[in-house]
This record gives C-alpha cells, structure tokens and sequence, in this order.
C-alpha cells in the first residue's frame, strides 16, 4: 500500500471535513443561541450595564429680604466621590490627588482600604467646580464627581439666627432654612443616561422628570435695620460683658419683623463655628419674665375697667407693701404719686396696687388677648410659647407679683407683638416673618383711649427724670418702658443675676416701630435696662428712622411734657389687702383676692 | 489567464489569498470600531498585515525541499529557544514567553507552531505509512518536549495547539484507529492529572467556565460581558460602531482576544455566519491545496497547519461565545497583534510553496 493511498483516504478526509463542520456548526448554533434564543435576556443585561437613571440635582430656594437682598443663596459645586474596589486599582496614582485635595497617600490608604465592601464614599464634599475640573481631569478609575450645590449666606452672622442653615445635605438645620424647609426645597429630576463602565455619561437618552428647584422665600427683615440692629446689640452685650442678648425691631403697623438678632452669634457660612448654643435665635426661643416691661399693660387694664383714670393717685408709701408674708418693694419711697408716674418711676408697689385692684379674671383676659402665653404666628422652629398662669391658679401674692411682671415667661417676639396694642391704639397686630398673601388680621385688644393714654404715659419713661433718658432718639419722640428683672435660680431670685430689658414705641406721636431689647446678665457695673438695653434702642432708631424716611416729630428738645404736681384724685389707702372703696368697682367681690392657695412658687 | 499564470509563477494560490485578503479587511473594520476608532492602530495593524502577507509570498518562494533539509536543524533551534526563553526571557503579563533581541521583542512559542509539524512530518516522512507504534510514540516524544517546555512559560493556549498540530501529523498519517481512541482516552484519564499541574489562575478560568455567573465582578467579567455583546448584537447586529458593550468600555480586551465579540455585536448572527464560511472556506481550500501536493511530507504539513488554523479560529470564538474556557488565544487574521499573525501568513506562505512547486518536483 503506497504512502499516497494511505494519507488522505476518503475516510480520513471525510471525517476530517465532518469533524471541521460539525465543530463550525457548533459555533453557529452557539451563535444561534446567544443572538436568537438569548438575545432578550442578554440585551437586557447589556442595557442594563449602561442605561442609568440618574438625579440631576435642583438648586435650593434663595431667602431674600423684603428688598429683595439675598440672606441665602445657593452656588453649584462638585463632590468628588469614589467607588473602592474600583478606585483601588489606581493606587499608584493617587499621589496626584494630593495637591488638589490635600489628601496624602496614607490618609487615602486609611480611608479607602477600609472600605473596600462599599461602592460609594464621598472623598470630598462641596469643592469648587474649577477644581473638580482639575481632578477630573486626572480620569482616575472608580473616581467620580457629582454637582451639589452649596449654601451661602452673604449677610453672614447678621441675619444668622433668623435664615439659620443647611446641612452638607442641603437639608435645612435651624432657622427658616429648617421651618420652610419643604418649599425652600428643589425637587430632584431624573433622567436616563448612557453611561461607559468608567461611570462616565456619554449621553443624555431620556430626561424622566425635569429638576425643580425650590421657590424663593421673601422674608419681612430689611438687611439695613437687621445690620444696625446686630450691630448695636452686639457691642452692648461685649461693653457690659453680658451672657447674650437679643433685639426685635418689629413694623407696628403690619406686625413685620424688620430686624430679629442675638448674641452671641455665628456664621452660618462656617461649618466649625456652628455649635453649642449659637444656634439659638433666642429672641423667639427663649423666655424670660418680663418684669417692668408687662406694667404699662397692668395700667391698660386698670384704665380699661374704668375706674381710674391717668390722673388718679396711688400711695406708695413706704416704697413696700405686705401680701401675705411677702413684701413688695420699691427701689426708694416714692410717695404717694399717680398712675402716669407708677409706670414713669416704675413703682412695683403701685403697680401691685393697682393689678389687686382688678378681677383677676379681667387682668386675665387681657394679658391673654395680648398674647402671653400664645405662640405667634411666625412659624418659627422650636418658638417658645412662654407662660401665662390661668387666674383660676392665682393667689393674692400672684397678682401682685404679675403686676410687675413676675410669675409669667415670654419671648422678646411676644412682649413686641403685645406693645404693638399700645403703639396702635389698642390693635395687636401679629409679627409676620414671612411674606405671604393671608397675614393673620390685627385684632382689638383694648381701647384707642387707653392705648393712647398709656403710650403718652410711657412717653415720660423716656423723660429726663425717667428711668430711660438714655433711651431718648433725637428729633423723635419715644414711648418706653424698662425692666430690670431678676432671674430665678432654685429656690427663689438671684440678688446679682438680671435682665436687662427695654422696649420701645418711636416716633411716640404716630408709631412706627416697635422694639425689644433684652440683655441677658449684663457683668458690669450698670444692668439696669434704662442704662444697659435702652442706648441699643438709641443707636438703632438714630440710624433705622431716617432710613425709613420718617419725619421727626419732636418740636423741641427740652420740652417739658409731664406735670405731676397737683391731681385731685389720691389714692390714700395704707399697705392693706386691699384698695380703698370707692376706687373699686362694686361688683368686685373683695373674696376674689383670696382664692387660691401658695402653690404658685415664684420660682418658674 | 495572465494574472493566474502570474500568481503561478509567484507560487500564490489565487482562491486562498483572496479568502486571506477577506478574513484581514473584516479584521480591520472590526478593529477600528473596537479599538475605539484609533486610526493610529489601524495603521499599525496595516503595516503588520503587509509585513505578514510579504514573509507568505517570500515563503511561498521557497521549494519544500529546503523546508525539508532546514526542518532538524530549526525544530533543534526552536528547542534552544525555549530554552532561552525559559532561562532568561522576559516576563509580561505573568508569563515568560518573550526573548528580547535588541529592540525586537519576540516569542520563540510562535515559531514552534509551524516547526512541530514540519519536525513530525519530516520524521514520519522517512518512512512508509502508516508509522509504526515504534515510531508514533518517537513523534509523541517530538511533539511533547516542546509543548511541556511552553506549558511551562506557562502558556497554555499555545501549548494545546502544538500538541494538536502535531498530533494532527500523526492522524493524517494514518494512524490506526484503535491507536487514536486508546491516545484520545488516555488523555482524557489524565485531564484529572492536568488539574494538579495547573497554575491557580488556569483553574480559575476552568472553574469561571464552568460557572461564569459565581463572580461576576471577578473572573466571570469576560465571559459574562463577550457573552452580552454577542447576544445582544441580535440576528442583524446593532451596526458598525455601534456596539453598546464594546463602545462603552465594558468589554474588556475587545481588539484582542476578545474582538469576536465585537464583531458578533455589530454585526449580529448574520455577520459571524459570513465570518465563519470565510474561515470555512480559507480552510478548505487549504485542504484542497494540501491533498493536492506531491510529497508525504507536504500532504503531512500542509494538512496540519491548515487544521491547525481552523482549531485556532474554533478555540478562540468557542471561548469568547462561552463555549469553552478562556485560554489566551487570538483569533487569527482578525485579532489585534503582529505575532500570531506572521506565524499564520508564514504557515500559508510555506502552504503554497507545498503546492506551487508539485510540478517543478515532478519534473
């Protein structure tokens, strides 16, 4: 048998040719497979890999001032994120990421190899898209950037308290940013990518629902009067080494806040310097007793009831008074002198005289009506309430202490909401912070006649020999009223810890502005509110009047606007439970005073 | 019949040169969608094809009966090579499989492609066939020092396919049958042997074939990603340029290895059945050409390397299909890369010289 017969036999070679077929028809088939029979399952697979939905990100709402200012805006910037397992296998090139990132090699070791389960961790939040751009640029595997934006607030520390701030989340923390959070909020939109296996986006395929970004929120500060009002504040509570303090400027006609600052503050600009208790916008969070500062509304109801009238004398001697075992003191024998001049020398024994002098029910309704104990209307996060006992609770010892401002709590907003009764002949108006169409309607809370007669009263506070001269705006006329309040500690009052509170009524003949000013703990040698709350209020009229454009209406300087010698009607009653006859209306029954036992400590 | 008696005269085979040309014009096209429309490296690859085509027209040059006399003198010096490479190579990719000679890097395992064939062929060429078992197990001997000596580098794609082509000589031999399936079970019954002798990323391969879907992330990404691509090119395919999978990164080693996939994404099941009637038809008509030269040795060679091809192009889409595990093979002609591709020209080039010079022998 030749060689040539042997190789190659028909056999052979058919087998050979069956076996290359059979093994091409393999790879058909598979191919078959893959493409038709599969094709479903693995296009969708393959889809998978590269379709993304992905958010695109919606800026925040800015705040803007009644002028249309920012107090916050927000400013596009990049997160640099990476996925570990993938971002890992550039190891050797994250030494380029230092001087872009500050970040060196053993602090990426530590952070990344610790977590190699995870598939995203933020390597930096919130930088600069120009610098995003640069580390982009380096295209390391399994590092990506995401665009956020970044809360900025131009007015800074000023206007802290009230806009408060965001989260690195963009999540509103405190402030208006937390209270409207819901509308100050963009929606997020959605849309579907494609995107290579470097996470990369190679192109927009579908946009799912488009980004919305938040609505804007108009708030009724004015950034001027906020300015002078943080400024003036801020120095009083340094000069007189104070524990805090805060200011309200509020539009007594329409109840607009124009200025609400504390101290100490802060810049919401700067992560590390929000802390403790900088948060607090304390001017509606915190409470304090109003002390002096409730009078002029003990003198309202008084007037209300009509059985006194400005004129009307109250002795005071011998500058105290026995309720029960509690004495009631004045700072110096005043005499017997009138109402105008209880609220100008800030009597406590004339005012208790004369809050005993009423139903408790009465007295009641009125500091009920003017707010106490009611939060406002302003909405704002964590707003105190503040407290005002039901009369049903109040012993005799209680309304005396209420007349002169112990034994209930508000805020500085409060107390400014109540003296906007005073500044507008008897309409309390509700503070607004908020632009909004529906404002809360002002409601009657007592007579013109006697808001009139109280303001004009408290016109005298301010008056050389009241307790505020320094309270005195030049050109303007100032309605005022001061307290110096002594602040509970366990057990009863400190001796040496004050409050020192002053609020006003300018200009005095057609208010405008109502202001409180409350320094909390002033360290100094003065801490009375004439001498420590009342040249806030000084500072911040002189400058916020003329801005405004209000007219001056004080005609001359040294007029001499109170008289106090003679009056006919003298209340002489001595230091007992009770006033006078006559002075008390009849249907008072003398019994009222006595309900209610000593449950009512004046401790709060 | 000028050009034909032109291509005579320069000892080419018209019919298989064309299918050559078809093969490598699909294999650029392919590569420019795949290797990211990088005109650079389509030049690159160009030149390569040119160089090769020039070493098979310089090797179809060439009578076979040079071939003949060079083939134990250059199978010695392809051994010493191995050698070399093992001793003092260089190493990429985890492997030893690089010589360097001055700036020219070059893989001694390639050459061994051609010269196992050409060695068993020339042995069992001496003698009347069908060889005896004497002389079968001589050519066994022949064929194995070298593929343990790649299998050492390690290189395990190239290794099997010198083992086969060698052993593709001895079936065409006429090799008895009993003799074939007793070799057939006997390496069937060492496969379990192999185990214990592979490195721990073949194993993994072998494991991640059987069971791609256990590491996704991992070793099964290859398979898993060629698979989507193949599969979702559907029955037309997505379009040139337009492969999702291939464009957009995931696929890895797509102008290499991996470059079937591409091409089955873009151009679907009609186009990888285009592509395997190409390979279909290259490697019958080398068979043809083969049966047709005048010699034992020729029959014996041409037959080998033509079969040798053929498995070539079958291991590498049956890996990237899924079908069987991955073993670092390109697909010849079409795949990115200048050194399987000259091993391949210069096998068709000494091919047509088989051929061409049948009648210059006769004479």
């Amino acid at each position: 048998m030749s060689a040539r017969n042997k190789t190659y036999s028909p056999a052979r070679s058919g087998f050979v040719l069956c076996l290359m077929s059979l093994a091409a028809l393999g790879l058909l088939w598979r191919a078959v497979d893959l493409q038709l029979i599969d094709k479903t399952f693995l296009q969708r697979q393959g889809d998978a890999r590269f379709l993304r939905v992905v958010s695109s990100p919606a800026h925040r709402g800015r705040i803007l001032d009644r002028h249309g200012e920012s107090l916050a805006v927000s400013t596009p910037v990049d997160s640099i994120w990476v996925c570990p397992p993938t971002f890992v296998t550039e190891r050797h090139r994250w030494g380029l990421l230092e001087p872009l990132l500050g970040l060196d090699e053993a602090a990426l070791e530590r952070l990344i190899l610790d977590r190699m389960d995870r598939e995203f961790l933020y390597l930096k939040r919130h930088v600069a898209p120009g610098l995003a751009d640069r580390i982009a640029e380096l295209s390391l595997r399994g590092l990506h950037r995401q665009r956020e934006y970044r809360r900025y607030y131009p007015s800074g520390e000023v206007a802290a308290h009230v806009v408060g701030f965001t989260n690195v989340d963009d999540v509103g923390q405190e402030g208006l940013e937390l209270g409207f959070d819901d509308r100050l909020r963009g929606v997020q939109g959605s849309k579907r990518v494609i995107r290579d296996r470097l996470g990369r986006t190679v192109e927009d395929v579908e946009r799912i629902s488009a980004p919305r970004s938040g609505r804007d929120l108009v708030v009724t500060i004015d950034r001027r009067i906020q300015y002078v009002a943080h400024r003036a504040l801020k120095s009083a509570v340094k000069r007189h080494r104070a524990k805090s303090g805060s200011i309200v400027v509020l539009d007594s006609r329409s109840g607009d806040v124009l200025a609400m600052a504390n101290d100490p503050a802060y810049n919401p600009n700067n992560g590390a310097e929000r802390t403790g208790e900088r948060f607090r916008n304390r001017a509606v969070t915190d409470v304090f007793e109003p002390g002096s500062t409730v009078k002029p509304f003990i003198v309202a109801a008084a007037l209300e009831t009509g059985w006194v009238v400005p004129e009307t004398r109250l002795d005071t001697r011998p500058g105290l008074f026995r309720v029960g075992k509690y004495t009631v003191r004045d700072l110096r024998n005043y005499g017997v002198i009138d109402i105008r001049s209880v609220l100008k020398k800030s009597s406590n024994v004339g005012a208790s005289k004369l809050g005993l002098s009423m139903p408790p029910g009465r007295l009641w309704r009125l500091l009920s009506g003017l707010g106490f104990g009611n939060a406002t209307d302003i909405h704002f996060p964590g707003e105190a309430r503040g407290m005002l006992p039901s009369y049903h609770d109040w012993g005799e010892i209680h309304q005396a202490t209420l007349s002169f401002g112990y034994g209930l709590s508000v805020t500085p907003l409060q107390l400014a909401r109540a003296y906007t009764a005073i500044a507008t002949g008897g309409w309390l108006h509700s503070p607004t912070l908020v632009q909004t169409r529906e404002r809360v309607p002002a409601r009657r809370i007592m007579s013109e006649r006697t808001a009139l007669a109280v303001r004009n009263m408290l016109e005298a506070v301010v008056a050389r020999d009241g307790t505020a001269p320094k309270a005195h705006v030049p050109g303007y006329r100032v309605a005022g009223k001061t307290g110096t309040v002594r602040k509970p500690i366990p057990g009863g009052y400190a001796d040496d810890r004050y409050v020192a509170a002053f609020v006003g009524i300018i200009p005095a003949s057609a208010p405008r502005l109502v202001a409180v000013i409350t320094i909390d703990e002033p360290r100094g040698k003065e801490y009375y509110g004439g001498d420590v709350a009342a040249p806030v209020f000084t500072e911040v009229m002189s400058s916020t009047l003329p801005l405004l454009g209000v007219a001056p209406d004080e005609p001359t300087l040294l007029a001499k606007r109170i008289d106090l010698s003679e009056d006919p009607a003298v209340l002489t009653g001595a230091p007992s439970r009770r006033p006078e006859p006559g002075f008390v209306e009849a249907a008072w029954q003398p019994g009222d005073f006595n309900r209610g036992p000593e449950q009512w400590n004046l401790a709060p | 019949m000028a050009k034909s008696s032109n291509a005579q005269r320069m000892h080419l085979d018209v019919p298989l040169l064309l299918g050559l040309g078809l093969l490598s014009g699909a294999g650029l096209v392919v590569l420019y969608s795949a290797g990211g429309q990088d005109t650079a490296l389509l030049m690159r690859q160009g030149f390569r094809l040119l160089v090769a085509f020039g070493i098979m027209v310089v090797f179809a040059q060439i009578a076979p009966r040079h071939f003949f006399h060079w083939t134990p003198w250059l199978y010695a010096g392809g051994i010493g090579l191995l050698l070399a490479v093992l001793l003092v190579g260089d190493i990429g990719k985890g492997a030893q499989r690089w010589l360097r000679l001055g700036s020219f890097n070059f893989q001694p395992s390639e050459m061994l492609k051609v010269l196992v064939p050409m060695m068993v062929a020339y042995f069992l060429a001496e003698r009347p066939l069908p060889p005896s078992t004497g002389r079968i197990i001589t050519a066994a001997v022949l064929i194995i020092v070298p593929t343990l000596l790649i299998a050492q580098q390690p290189d395990l794609g190239t290794a099997l396919l010198i083992a086969s082509s060698g052993g593709f000589v001895l079936f065409l031999s006429g090799m008895r049958w009993w003799l074939i399936s007793a070799v057939v079970v006997a390496v069937a019954s060492c496969a379990p042997l192999v185990w214990f002798y592979m490195h721990e990323y073949q194993r993994l391969r072998v494991l991640t074939f059987l069971d791609p879907g256990k590491d996704p992330l991992g070793s099964g990404y290859h398979i898993i990603q060629s698979k989507i691509a193949i599969g979702s090119g559907g029955l037309h395919g997505k379009g040139w340029l337009n492969g999702t999978q291939s464009q957009l990164d995931f696929l890895p080693e797509r102008s290499t290895d991996f470059v079937f996939a591409v091409f089955g994404e873009e151009f679907g099941l009609l186009g990888i059945a285009c592509l395997l009637a190409a390979y279909l038809f290259v490697v019958t008509r080398g068979l043809y050409l083969a049966m047709n030269t005048q010699d034992v040795f020729g029959k014996l060679l041409g037959g080998s390397l033509v079969l040798t091809f053929f498995v070539y192009a079958f291991i590498n889409i049956g890996m990237v299909s899924g079908l069987l595990p991955v073993v670092g093979l390109p697909l010849p002609l079409i795949s990115y890369g200048g050194t399987s591709l000259v091993t391949v020209m210069a096998s068709f080039g000494i091919l047509m010289s088989l051929h061409s010079h049948r009648r210059l022998l006769s004479h």
